[in-house]
C-alpha cells in the first residue's frame, strides 16, 4: 500500500497557525485558572485577582475571536495531527463566538458582585476555581464542533455546578442539589445514549461531517436520535414537561451563583438544541416540528403562571427563566431567518438579563433579609437604585420596547406571523406561536411588575426592618449589577449591530455551508 | 451476538428506569449506575462488535496489517466510564450528607427548597 497516498488524507503535516490558537485558549486559560486556583486557595485576595485576570483574558481572546469570525467566517481548528472527521475538532461560527463572549462577561461580573457577599470564613472554598472550571465547560460547549466532546464540555459544566451548588452546605442547599444532580445527569445520559446510537448510524460525531452523511441514513432512525436529544437538551435547557428541577434548585445557593447559572447553563442546553437540532440534522427537525412547536407554546404559557403563583422571590425568577426558553423553542420551530435569528439573539439577551435578575434579587434579599416576597416591603423608600435595576430587568425579561429583550421578541414575532398569517399556506401553529408570544409577554409583565410593586412599593411589614447597610460591599454589588443592567439598555437602544450579526449568525445555521468549509470537509461531500 | 447485547441493554435500561423511579436516594443512584452501564453497553454495540485485532501498526509498515477493531467505541465508553464514576462518587456523597442534615432519605421527604404547603399566591396586585 502506497502510504504516501493515504497519509495526508488523515493526518494534518502543518503545524496549526499561530492565530488559530485563539479557538482553543479561552478554555485552555480557564482550565489552567481553576488549577492555579487550587494551589492559592489558601491565600486571602489572590483567588480573586488570578480569576479576573483570566475571565478577562479569556473575554479578550473571544473579542478576538468574534471580531476574526465576523470577519471571515465560522472558523475552525482539529486538535491532535488528525483531519477533521478523526481528530476532535473546535468549529466556531458567529453564534457560538458571541455567546461564549457574552458567558465570560457574565462571568466576570458576578466574580465581582460574589465578592460583596462573600465573609472570611468562606475565604477558603473553592469558589473560584469552580467557576473557572464552569466557564470552560461552558465556553467549551459554545466552541466545539463535536458532538462528543459537547458531552464532555457538559460533564465538565455539570460538575463545577455540583460545587457550586453545595457550596456553603446549607440543607437548603443539599435538598436542591440531590434534585438538581440527579435530573441534569439523568439529562447528560440520555444525550450519550442519543450519541451511541449517532455512532452507531453514521461513524462520526463530528458536527460538520454528520451534516455531510445524516441524510444519507434512515430518517426513522435518526428522527429517533433528534427526538433524545431534544429530551436531553430540553431537560437541560429546563423546557416545559421536563423544567420541574429548576425552580427546585435554583434558589437554593447564593445568589450570585444562581445568576451564574441561570445565565450559562440553561443557556447552552438551549444552544446546544439549536446547533444539534437546526444546524447539524435539520432533517430530522423537519419531522419533529410539532413536538418542538407544543413545547414551545406550552413553555410559554405555563411557566410565567408558575411566577405569578410563586411567592419566593428567587423561585418566581425561576419561572421567568423557564418563560426565556420557551422563546428560544418557540424560534427553533420555525427555522426562518428571522426564526432563527430571534432565538439567537434570545439567547445573548437572556444570558444579561437573566443573570442580572438573579443579581438584583440577591441585592433584594440581602437588603430585607427576605426570601419570600409576602415578607418583604418598603424597599423603594430604602434603597431606590436597586428598585430601578430591578424594574428594567423585568421589563427587559418581558421584552418591553427600549430594552434588549425587545429585538428578539420582535423577531420572533415577525417570523411566526410570517409562518401564521402572511405566507402562502399558513398555518395554525405559526398563529399559536404569535399569541403564545405575546400573552408570555402580558404575563411575564404582571407577575415581574407584582413581584416589584411587592417588593419595593408596597409599605414594609410592620415586623420588618428594611436595613440597607451602605457598605463597601453592597456598592460593589449594586455596581455590578447596574453595568448589567446598562448593558441591557444600551444594547436595546442601540441594537443595529446585533440585529445584523443575529441574521449573519442565523445564516450560518441554515445554511451550514461555511461551517463545513471551515473544517475542511466540503470537498468531500457526497 | 448482537442480539443478546440489544436484549441486555434494554433489562439494564428498564432496571435502571424502574429503580430511578423509587423515592429512596440510594435506589435512585444504583438505578442510575445500571442506566449508565445500559447506555454504556449500547455505544459498545452500536459500534459494531467485531473479533478483531487491536489497531496497532506492526513495526516498519505505516498502516495496519489486515483489518483491526474500531477503536473509537471503546475510547469513548472509557470516557463516559470515567465520566460517569465521578458522578457517581459526587452524588453518593451528596446522598450521605443529605440523609445526615435532612435526616431523609426519601425524596418525598425533602422539602426544603419546596415547601409543601407553600403560601398562596398573594392576591393583591
Amino acid at each position: 500500500m502506497d502510504a504516501s497516498t493515504t497519509l495526508p488524507m488523515a493526518m494534518i503535516d502543518t503545524a496549526t497557525a499561530l492565530a488559530d490558537w485563539v479557538l482553543v485558549l479561552p478554555i485552555v486559560l480557564c482550565l489552567i485558572g481553576a488549577a492555579a486556583e487550587l494551589v492559592l486557595r489558601r491565600t486571602r485576595v489572590m483567588p480573586l485577582i488570578v480569576a479576573v485576570v483570566v475571565t478577562l483574558a479569556v473575554i479578550a481572546c473571544e473579542i478576538g475571536l468574534l471580531v476574526r469570525v465576523a470577519a471571515e467566517g465560522p472558523l475552525s481548528m482539529t486538535m491532535g495531527k488528525w483531519l477533521p472527521p478523526f481528530g476532535i475538532s473546535l468549529t466556531v461560527d458567529l453564534f457560538s463566538a458571541a455567546f461564549a463572549l457574552a458567558a465570560a462577561i457574565v462571568t466576570l461580573i458576578v466574580l465581582i458582585y460574589a465578592e460583596a457577599d462573600r465573609t472570611k470564613s468562606g475565604a477558603r472554598d473553592d469558589f473560584h476555581a469552580m467557576v473557572l472550571l464552569l466557564l470552560a465547560g461552558v465556553t467549551g460547549a459554545f466552541l466545539t464542533g463535536d458532538l462528543f466532546n459537547l458531552y464532555v464540555w457538559f460533564e465538565v459544566m455539570l460538575i463545577a455546578s455540583f460545587g457550586l451548588i453545595v457550596g456553603g452546605n446549607r440543607p437548603l442547599q443539599l435538598d436542591g442539589a440531590v434534585k438538581y444532580g440527579f435530573l441534569n445527569f439523568l439529562a447528560t445520559t440520555f444525550f450519550l445514549m442519543a450519541l451511541g446510537l449517532l455512532y452507531g448510524l453514521l461513524g462520526t460525531l463530528n458536527m460538520a461531517d454528520i451534516m455531510r452523511v445524516a441524510p444519507l441514513a434512515h430518517p426513522g432512525a435518526m428522527a429517533g436520535v433528534a427526538a433524545l436529544l431534544l429530551l436531553a437538551f430540553g431537560m437541560k435547557a429546563a423546557a416545559f414537561p421536563v423544567n420541574a428541577w429548576l425552580p427546585a434548585s435554583y434558589h437554593t445557593p447564593p445568589a450570585a451563583v444562581s445568576a451564574l447559572f441561570a445565565g450559562l447553563l440553561t443557556k447552552v442546553g438551549a444552544y446546544a438544541m439549536l446547533r444539534a437540532l437546526v444546524a447539524v440534522l435539520p432533517g430530522s427537525r423537519d419531522l419533529l416540528e410539532p413536538a418542538l412547536a407544543l413545547i414551545a407554546i406550552a413553555t410559554l404559557l405555563i411557566a410565567p403562571l408558575g411566577a405569578i403563583a410563586e411567592t419566593s422571590l428567587r423561585r418566581a425568577m425561576g419561572f421567568i427563566v423557564i418563560g426565556g426558553i420557551g422563546a428560544i423553542m418557540a424560534g427553533l420551530a420555525m427555522p426562518s431567518s428571522d426564526g432563527i435569528a430571534g432565538s439567537g439573539l434570545y439567547i445573548l439577551h437572556a444570558i444579561f438579563t437573566m443573570s442580572g435578575l438573579y443579581l438584583a434579587a440577591g441585592l433584594v434579599e440581602k437588603g430585607t433579609g427576605a426570601s419570600d416576597t409576602l415578607q418583604m416591603g418598603g424597599l423603594y423608600a430604602a434603597s431606590a437604585p436597586i428598585s430601578i435595576l430591578f424594574l428594567v430587568l423585568i421589563l427587559a425579561a418581558a421584552g418591553v420596547p427600549p430594552f434588549l429583550g425587545f429585538w428578539p421578541k420582535l423577531l420572533l414575532l415577525q417570523a411566526s406571523l410570517a409562518e401564521g398569517v402572511t405566507s402562502s399556506a399558513p398555518s395554525w401553529v405559526g398563529l399559536t406561536l404569535t399569541l403564545s408570544l405575546l400573552v408570555n409577554a402580558v404575563l411575564t409583565l404582571i407577575a415581574g411588575t407584582r413581584l416589584w410593586a411587592h417588593v419595593f412599593w408596597r409599605s414594609a411589614p410592620v415586623a420588618m426592618t428594611v436595613t440597607v447597610p451602605p457598605s463597601r460591599g453592597d456598592r460593589l454589588g449594586v455596581a455590578a449589577t447596574s453595568f448589567l443592567v446598562l448593558a441591557v439598555v444600551l444594547a436595546g437602544l442601540w441594537p443595529a449591530p446585533l440585529m445584523e450579526g443575529a441574521s449573519a449568525g442565523a445564516a450560518d445555521i441554515l445554511d451550514p455551508a461555511r461551517f463545513v468549509a471551515a473544517t475542511g470537509l466540503a470537498e468531500a461531500m457526497p | 451476538m448482537d442480539y443478546v447485547m440489544a436484549i441486555l441493554v434494554g433489562l439494564f435500561i428498564t432496571v435502571g428506569t424502574y429503580l430511578l423511579l423509587s423515592r429512596s436516594v440510594i435506589r435512585m443512584l444504583i438505578g442510575m449506575t445500571i442506566f449508565g452501564n445500559g447506555v454504556n453497553l449500547l455505544i459498545f454495540t452500536a459500534g459494531r462488535l467485531m473479533r478483531e485485532v487491536a489497531p496497532i501498526v506492526p513495526p516498519g509498515l505505516e498502516v495496519p496489517d489486515g483489518p483491526i477493531a474500531n477503536p473509537l467505541p471503546q475510547a469513548l465508553i472509557l470516557t463516559a466510564i470515567v465520566i460517569g464514576f465521578s458522578m457517581f462518587s459526587f452524588l453518593l456523597v451528596l446522598a450521605f450528607r443529605a440523609y445526615r442534615s435532612l435526616d431523609a432519605d426519601d425524596t418525598d421527604t425533602m422539602r426544603l427548597a419546596e415547601p409543601k404547603r407553600s403560601p398562596q399566591p398573594p392576591l393583591s396586585y
